[in-house]
């Protein structure tokens, strides 16, 4: 298997987490795995990329323009921004709810996740997800990650059977979050399946 | 056992493996998780510390390198410019236990002042640098680099940059650690005093040895030569090296040629590799320094060669190289086509630009705003430094006029207020950089009566580099709770005779203490002590009453807090970033920012 993922977003919306549990979850089932991240000054509030490839003839750190085949963008600006690493056929799982930065509430030039939709649904396959209102039932966005992974997982364009992420996520969050971020899981495969129905 | 790290952490395993005693180094992006992955591994009898900067460092490596230890440094490439005295001289007098000193490059820059090149650093000092091209080469090609130091007697360069530093692998280290056993510092003046004869004399063996080592590169397993001989070829080093082979997925017969061993130049190597081309191509990061030796070989042996790089237009001098330039490169040097296919978004709707910023409720941002109110119509210079608060040049805060190098934000001061009297003259300096490079500062302005005000922002951490412990946080990377060194007590044992400590958080007293400071001659020094929000996030949460605001954004355009948001013309506190620090709150004229209901 060849794959490409790219994993997007803005600084500190757990990513790096998304990433982790990504090529955690190809190794375990036997693929080779690399991977980079943004680290340093731009983690700050900055945009953010983790790149995932699974697969053994993959050379460079970074996916190449063109070469991923599931965008998980946790930030509609930012699925915009890196739909150039997007294959052609690919699919792009994106929260529409957007990440104002500073400079935008400054000076308000319409920065808007609707426009963001729309653009990004004429380019490519999409799934949509709102974050606020996909964590609703949990309490707090910090499960957004994981739904955001059940929802790869459930698109089929992970490449990765469910079981083996899930128990991946076993292993990387605290034994007292386990329980409701199985569940942030499923609900994100939900989305999935019920977005593939249609 | 198999792990999955960053090229960091198998520079890391790599020296364990090849049986390390002593690591030292100084944090810096791209480079500050090699200390810490030695830290978390099983490492005992590894003397492992983060130096007070990498001159420090590289020094006490030296000593155990003098005594057979193995012996690592670790740094960014401008760090090598601290450490470069020490560097020079050992360079002459070499080594007895393997000295490897890691300096990773930082092409882009990415998170860096400069693109300099430490392959160049290694021809200045005339010894051998290693350039691996990804993790997996960096684990087996650091165990190399202390082999070699150890045939030759000479400290060596290792030089990854950042694409390398920070891809992760899964590499095949062992479960156990043990440093190689040593003889221990044998006394021998002849050979550890640096003299002028001594340097005379060494310098003739550097360059015959150099001469030696060139040939033993030759053989070298890194440096690889594959495709078929043909009248074109491309020689590539570092990632570059990666990136010209995923290009070349499909075209494997193209001639392709990696130099991981910049210096000495492996020129028999090459002239092999390159027999019957015509036409090179070079593609590297940084420097043209291997396109430069090719041309020098093709001179000294009067080749038939063309060669194509930075030096001929081909290759850009700056910023980081990449798949996609690289196979742009690649196509019109080979006439072939390497490009995939993309998704065109050149009709994308306008994004948000989003530069780096301080993080909400970040201390330094309070510190910063009380300066700048303290100040308000007053003619007054900020000079700033290294580190998280270099960002403090933001809009709305703007309170960065200057930054050059670690330490340089306190001895710049002075040197205003000699040349411009009629201005307030501050330093901005962090509570790492302060001891990596602040205090000779202090000393000199003390000394020469210079009229500073030197601002200590001391969030108790090396906070832009991944949260390191330095001098004053009581605890070092041996894990040993130890004395703090407090930055008050140094000042006042310098002879700083107004040293006040606010906490930034207090928004009035801050500012008072800059008045106080103001009227004063000579050095006045104030402490803003508040933790990192990064490492003691708290509880408390702010918000905004919708009833008593009045939009003015006010606490927008004064503080430019990331958690200050709009949502429809109206101001809110996004929940999940706001700290609670309370900053905003003290702005709003209205009082319509206060602590969450509960
Ligand atoms: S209290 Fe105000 S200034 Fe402080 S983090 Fe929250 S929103 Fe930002
Ligand atoms: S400063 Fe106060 S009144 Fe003005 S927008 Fe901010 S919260 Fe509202």
């Amino acid at each position: 298997m060849n794959k490409d993922i790219l994993i997007c977003g803005v600084g500190g919306q757990g990513t790096v987490l998304a990433s982790k549990i990504i090529a955690a979850s190809a190794m375990e089932e036997g693929h080779p795995v690399h991977s980079a991240e943004t680290i340093g000054m731009a983690q700050r509030g900055g945009s953010v990329t983790s790149h995932v490839r699974i697969g053994a003839d993959a050379f460079a750190p970074m996916i190449p323009f063109g070469s991923a085949g599931l965008l998980l963008a946790f930030e509609p600006g930012e699925a915009v921004r890196n739909l150039k690493y997007l294959r052609k056929g690919g699919l792009a799982v994106v929260n529409t709810a957007i990440t104002k930065p500073v400079t935008e509430s400054l000076k308000e030039s319409g920065y808007s996740g609707k426009v963001m939709a729309e653009y990004l649904e004429r380019k490519c396959a999409c799934i949509f997800v709102d974050a606020e209102e996909a964590c609703k039932p949990f309490g707090s966005t910090r499960f957004f990650n994981i739904i955001l992974l059940g929802v790869a997982a459930g698109s089929g364009h992970l490449g990765i059977r469910k079981e083996t992420v899930l128990k991946q996520i076993e292993k990387y969050v605290p034994p007292k979050y386990l329980e409701i971020n199985t569940r942030a899981f499923e609900a994100g495969i939900k989305i999935a399946e019920s977005e593939t129905a249609k | 056992m198999k792990q999955y790290v960053m090229g960091n952490g198998a520079i890391a395993l790599g020296a364990l493996t090849a049986g390390v005693g002593l690591v030292a180094g100084y944090p810096g992006t791209p480079s500050s998780e090699i200390i810490e992955t030695i830290s978390k591994a099983p490492h005992e009898g590894v003397h492992l510390e983060w130096s007070v900067n990498e001159k420090a460092a590289l020094e006490v490596a030296v000593a155990a390198a003098y005594s057979g230890v193995r012996s690592m440094v670790t740094m960014k490439q401008m760090g090598l410019n601290v450490a470069s005295d020490p560097l020079m001289s050992v360079a002459y007098l070499g080594v007895k236990g393997g000295l490897v000193i890691v300096s990773a490059d930082d092409p882009g820059p990415i998170s860096s002042q400069t693109e300099q090149d430490t392959r160049r650093f290694a021809d200045f000092c005339r010894i051998p640098v290693f350039d691996p091209a990804s993790p997996e080469e960096a684990y087996g090609m650091i165990q190399e680099a202390f082999a070699y130091s150890e045939k030759y007697g000479t400290p060596v360069l290792f030089r990854p940059t950042t694409r390398v530093c920070h891809a992760y692998a899964a590499i095949e280290a062992p479960d156990h650690f043990a440093p190689r056993p040593a003889e221990g510092f044998v006394r021998d003046p002849s050979r550890w005093v640096i003299f002028p004869r001594l340097s005379y004399m060494n310098h003739a063996k550097m360059e015959k040895r150099n001469a030696e080592i060139s040939k033993d590169f030759s053989s070298f397993r890194f440096n690889t030569a594959e495709g078929n001989p043909s009248e074109k070829a491309v020689v590539a080093s570092g990632v570059s090296y990666a990136y010209v082979k995923e290009c070349l997925k499909g075209h494997e017969d193209v001639r392709l040629v990696r130099i991981a061993t910049a210096f000495p130049f492996p020129e028999d190597f090459v002239l092999q590799a390159l027999r019957g081309v015509k036409k090179v191509l070079c593609i590297e990061e940084l420097s043209p320094y291997v396109e430069e030796q090719i041309l020098k070989t093709a001179g000294k042996h009067h080749l038939d060669l063309t060669v194509s790089g930075k030096l001929d237009g081909s290759v850009p001098h700056n910023g980081e190289n990449s798949v996609e330039l690289c196979s742009d490169i690649l196509d019109r040097f080979l006439g072939i086509r390497t490009k995939l296919e993309q998704v065109d978004i050149s009709d994308a709707p306008a994004l948000p630009v989003r530069p780096p910023v301080l993080c909400a409720g970040c201390p330094h941002r309070a510190s910063f705003y009380a300066v700048k109110q303290a100040m308000k119509g007053k003619k007054a210079v900020f000079c700033g430094d290294i580190g998280c608060y270099t960002l403090g040049n933001a809009m709305p805060l703007d309170m960065v006029d200057t930054c050059l190098c670690m330490g340089a934000g306190i001895t710049m001061a002075q040197g205003f207020d000699y040349t411009n009297p009629d201005t307030v003259c501050f330093a901005f300096t962090g509570d790492s950089t302060f001891f990596a490079s602040g205090i000779t500062g202090v000393v000199n302005a003390v000394y020469n009566g210079a009229n500073i005000i030197l601002c200590v922002l001391d969030n108790s951490t090396t906070a832009m580099t991944g949260h390191q412990p330095h001098p004053g946080t009581g605890r070092n990377m041996m894990g040993s709770p130890v004395e703090k060194v407090h930055i008050e007590k140094v000042l006042e044992g310098i002879g700083v005779r107004k040293i006040l400590t606010v906490d930034p958080l207090q928004l009035e007293d801050s500012i008072r203490a800059v008045q106080e400071c103001l009227p004063e001659p000579g050095v006045r020094a104030i402490i803003f002590r508040s933790p990192c929000v990064a490492l003691a996030k708290p509880e408390n949460k702010m918000a905004v009453d919708p009833a008593k605001c009045i939009s003015c954004k006010k606490c927008i355009r004064e503080i430019g807090c990331p958690a200050l948001v709009t949502e429809g013309g109206k101001v809110k506190i996004e929940r999940n970033l706001c700290a609670g620090c309370g900053l905003c709150s003290c702005i709003c004229p209205v009082g319509a920012i206060g602590g969450e209901q509960k």
